[in-house]
């Protein structure tokens, strides 16, 4: 990759459009992949980066196309069977693996497709899956079920599956989203080895810091249209998220001394047997304080034992100068505190259920008429306000709220939880999945909240995260609080030092 | 040989409970451990493990059958009236009629199923009442007992006579659910068809973006599991020797309680042949050991209904830390 000019085209697109509806999702937008490369596709949700994906895998069909040209063919239209066997592969964020089939029939799937019968040669796939795992330098046991395996090794097996293909173009939809930073560092480790031998990677991905570390160039997409190529040398993650969004965020410290304000929660000495040990912590009212440290820290227990989830084996709390025992996440409610869990798809909403009935869950007793019903007018009025004051958009609030973008449900849960009036607000890991321009947008409530006098606890995994939005930032390891920094002292290279070494 | 054990959790728990309970069984009847017993066990069973075969196959495809019982009288019913009416036929044409009776059945499930994508639960409750519905209402519920003579002629393939006492033997029906299993087996285990189908009832969008072919994978699932249907329904003339319209309505649920019991799981992508067979046993089992000793015969839907519940809500644990070794699971 000396002189990426000289290396030929895995794929060349000019000019694509297509059209949804009346609507240009792609207008005219030019993308190329050289062969071998790492290449950053960036753009907001919805911008088209999903759309050019399945345009080039052959799901869609371009309305227009000036030149459609895989690995130096041109062509008239790609169909999906001409795509897998040009060698493009695309990794889907849900991965669309089998849970209940072994590794090695996972990896090998691809072999057992068709329906003219033919028996199954195990011996033959677990050979081909062992080969390719050992291309990417990883051992799994080929046998286990797929679903006794982590997130991050179950990414592994979709790359090892893509290869197994033959796939020399492989796009790669949000991999890190779920994954811890260190496997983030493994995954992008076996990324630059399938570059270094020849297999193009599109990665997609709202993580702006690993886009600049992995990707040579990047292609910005917002609303259908091509921003630009940008080569990831002299690149910020600020420039990018700009570029991205079409206007500036502003990312820089906004820490402030709250020492001054009164103290809404105070733990001393929080222990749950296996779980975390001897934790203090105080939050005050109007401060932001982050948490951060990497997952199997046991930060989501610390909350859990906060919120009342867990019994603890020792340690006192105390809510706005009186002691706190809460029993049970009922009882944290009703004293005050609210907790956007880790995994809002699964844990923080009902899917099914509409974008009103979710916001309104956590208070349907403030919404009952005269009779002791649920008042459709209050409930309306409820989802109308938030709605308005967090910038939320949706289309009617009956629509189900998987209807949303990543950003917008994790508004909704907000307002689920800010309806509650709460004193304390705790996040965990607020901005899995969402992108760079609804992070933005969230991390504008939190700060807001914290003016109006909220006192919020921020887990994160990703150091920026906090030193850019908190105004105290604590370290977590295997079960104990190991630091202290400030953001207006303390760096983020020294912070990233700190908890990754 | 680990891997194989340690994947096959719910199987290997039922061998073991079944086995004491045959154990407890010999100890305590001196009846259930006969070759007469045990022989006419597996005969009684046979098209039940027919049937649970089929259902294994619609299950692991992600889908569900409530129809198959009644489709066999259904084709019990049409099969009886064709075969008098052409003066009699045979074996062969009986498999012919009846095999391709079922697979139509079966397919016009698939099709309701995939054509107006609606599930498979509702679709196969409506068909189970049209057919029972029409059904009844052609037969005016009368029974046919005028069948030809090869069908109802009881053919061993096993045959033990005692000293005293009746004769212990192994009808057709137990040689024709072996090929049945056997079949399935290979087609479940062997062939890329049948892994295809557990991938689709694993992860159906993951399979559709493979490119497994959905409409083909429903109308394998419900085709077979109507050819075994049909190949049930002939057999159980045979063993009864009579067609009689609502004999077999309400069979599907005991069935199905001994799939599920077998470790194939509602949601698809899941379930075995042994798990199948163990499961099909362990109620037959419960049946005649409560029948030898005495038992009231409304126990037995009790026990198996509290046996469905002890098994599913104990399938995530681990068997080791059931038997106290005190092993962690993998994650």
């Amino acid at each position: 990759m000396t002189d990426p000019t000289a290396e030929p085209y895995a794929l060349r697109l000019k000019a694509v459009s297509k059209v949804f509806g009346g609507a240009k999702a792609l207008d005219a937008v030019d993308f190329d992949v050289k062969v071998g490369e790492v290449h950053c596709l960036a753009g907001e949700n919805g911008c088209g980066k999903s759309t050019l994906i399945k345009i080039v895998t052959g799901v869609y069909r371009p309305e227009s196309a000036d030149l459609v040209e895989l690995f130096g063919e041109r062509l008239e239209t790609i169909t999906p069977v001409m795509a897998r066997q040009k060698g493009v592969s695309v990794i889907w964020q849900d991965l669309a693996l089998f849970p209940n089939m072994s590794v090695a029939e996972n990896i090998a799937f691809d072999e057992l497709v068709g329906l003219r019968p033919k028996a199954v040669d195990y011996r033959g796939m677990k050979t081909r899956a062992a080969e390719v795992l050992g291309r990417l330098g990883v051992t799994l046991d080929l046998d286990a079920p797929l679903d006794s395996l982590l997130i991050a090794q179950r990414q592994v097996v979709a790359i090892a599956r893509a290869l197994m293909n033959d796939a020399r173009l492989i796009f790669m939809d949000e991999p890190t989203a779920s994954l811890t930073q260190s496997e983030t560092d493994r995954l992008l480790d076996i990324v630059r080895k399938l570059s270094a031998s020849g297999v193009a990677i599109v990665f997609v991905s709202h993580r702006l810091a690993e886009v600049l570390d992995i990707a040579a160039r990047v292609t910005v997409v917002r609303d259908g249209r091509l921003v630009g190529v940008f080569t990831t040398k002299g690149m910020t993650q600020a420039r990018l998220g700009e570029l991205m969004t079409g206007h500036l965020l502003e990312a820089g410290v906004v820490a402030a001394d709250k020492s001054a304000s009164p103290v809404v929660l105070e733990v001393r000495g929080l222990s749950v047997a296996g779980q975390f040990d001897d934790v203090d912590l105080s939050i005050r009212a109007g401060e932001v304080v982050g948490l951060v440290g990497l997952i199997g820290a046991g930060r989501t227990e610390l909350a859990h034992a906060i919120m009342g989830m867990t019994r603890l084996t020792s340690g006192e709390m105390r809510l706005m100068d009186a002691p706190y025992r809460p029993t049970s996440i009922r009882a944290a409610i009703a004293q005050g505190l609210a907790y956007v869990s880790e995994d809002r798809l699964q844990l923080g909403l009902l899917q099914k259920q509409s974008i009103a009935d979710n916001a309104a869950i956590s208070v349907l007793d403030r919404l009952l008429d005269r009779a002791g019903l649920i008042s459709a007018a209050k409930k309306e009025d409820l989802i109308s306000g938030w709605v308005a004051k967090l910038g939320i958009k949706i289309g009617k609030s009956e629509n189900a709220i998987s209807t949303l973008s990543g950003g917008n449900q994790q508004k909704i849960v907000l307002a689920k939880w800010l309806a509650t009036q709460p004193k304390l607000l705790i996040l965990d890991s607020p901005t899995v999945g969402v992108d760079v321009g609804a992070r933005a947008g969230i991390f504008r409530i939190v700060r807001s909240l914290a003016d109006q006098g909220l006192g919020i606890f921020l887990i994160t995994d990703e150091v920026t995260e906090a030193m850019f939005n908190a105004d105290r930032v604590l370290h977590m390891a295997q079960g104990r609080i190991l630091g202290q920094h400030n953001p207006r002292i303390t760096s983020v290279e020294q912070m990233e030092t700190a908890i990754y070494a | 040989m680990r891997n194989a054990l340690r994947n096959r959790q719910v199987e290997l728990r039922l061998f073991i409970v079944l086995a004491a309970m045959c154990l407890g069984l010999s100890l305590a009847t001196d009846t259930f451990f006969t070759l007469g017993n045990l022989t006419s066990l597996l005969n009684n069973n046979a098209v039940n493990i027919i049937w649970a075969v089929g259902l294994l196959v619609v299950l692991i495809g992600g889908g569900i059958d409530i129809s198959f019982a009644v489709a066999s009288s259904v084709v019990q019913f049409v099969a009886a009236k064709l075969l008098v009416g052409i003066g009699g036929g045979n074996w062969a044409l009986g498999f012919l009629i009846c095999g391709t009776l079922g697979v139509a059945l079966g397919l016009l499930n698939a099709a309701l199923i995939h054509g107006f994508r609606i599930t498979s639960i509702i679709v196969t409750i409506a068909t189970f009442n049209v057919f029972f519905g029409l059904l009844m209402f052609l037969s005016g519920g009368r029974s046919i007992y005028d069948l030809p003579e090869w069908w109802i002629d009881r053919v061993a393939i096993f045959r033990s006579q005692a000293a005293e006492g009746p004769a212990a033997e192994l009808t057709l029906a137990v040689a024709v659910m072996a090929v049945c299993v056997a079949a399935t087996w290979i087609l479940i285990r062997r062939l890329n068809l049948g892994r295809q189908l557990y991938a689709f009832g694993d992860n159906p969008e993951g399979a559709r973006r493979a490119g497994v072919n959905i409409a083909a994978m429903q109308a394998l699932a419900f085709g077979w599991c109507g050819l075994m249907t049909g190949i049930a329904a002939l057999m159980q003339v045979s063993i009864v020797q009579e067609v009689v319209p609502n004999a077999l309505s309400g069979r599907e649920l005991q069935v199905l309680s001994a799939v599920v019991l077998g470790g194939a799981r509602l949601g698809g992508g899941k379930g075995t042949i042994s798990g199948c067979i163990l499961g099909v046993l362990f109620v037959a089992v419960t049946q005649n050991g409560l029948n030898l000793m005495g038992v009231s015969p409304f126990a037995f839907q009790m026990i198996i209904g509290a046996a469905i519940l002890v098994a599913i809500s104990t399938s995530n644990m681990q068997f080791g830390t059931l038997v106290g070794f005190g092993h962690r699971g993998q994650k």
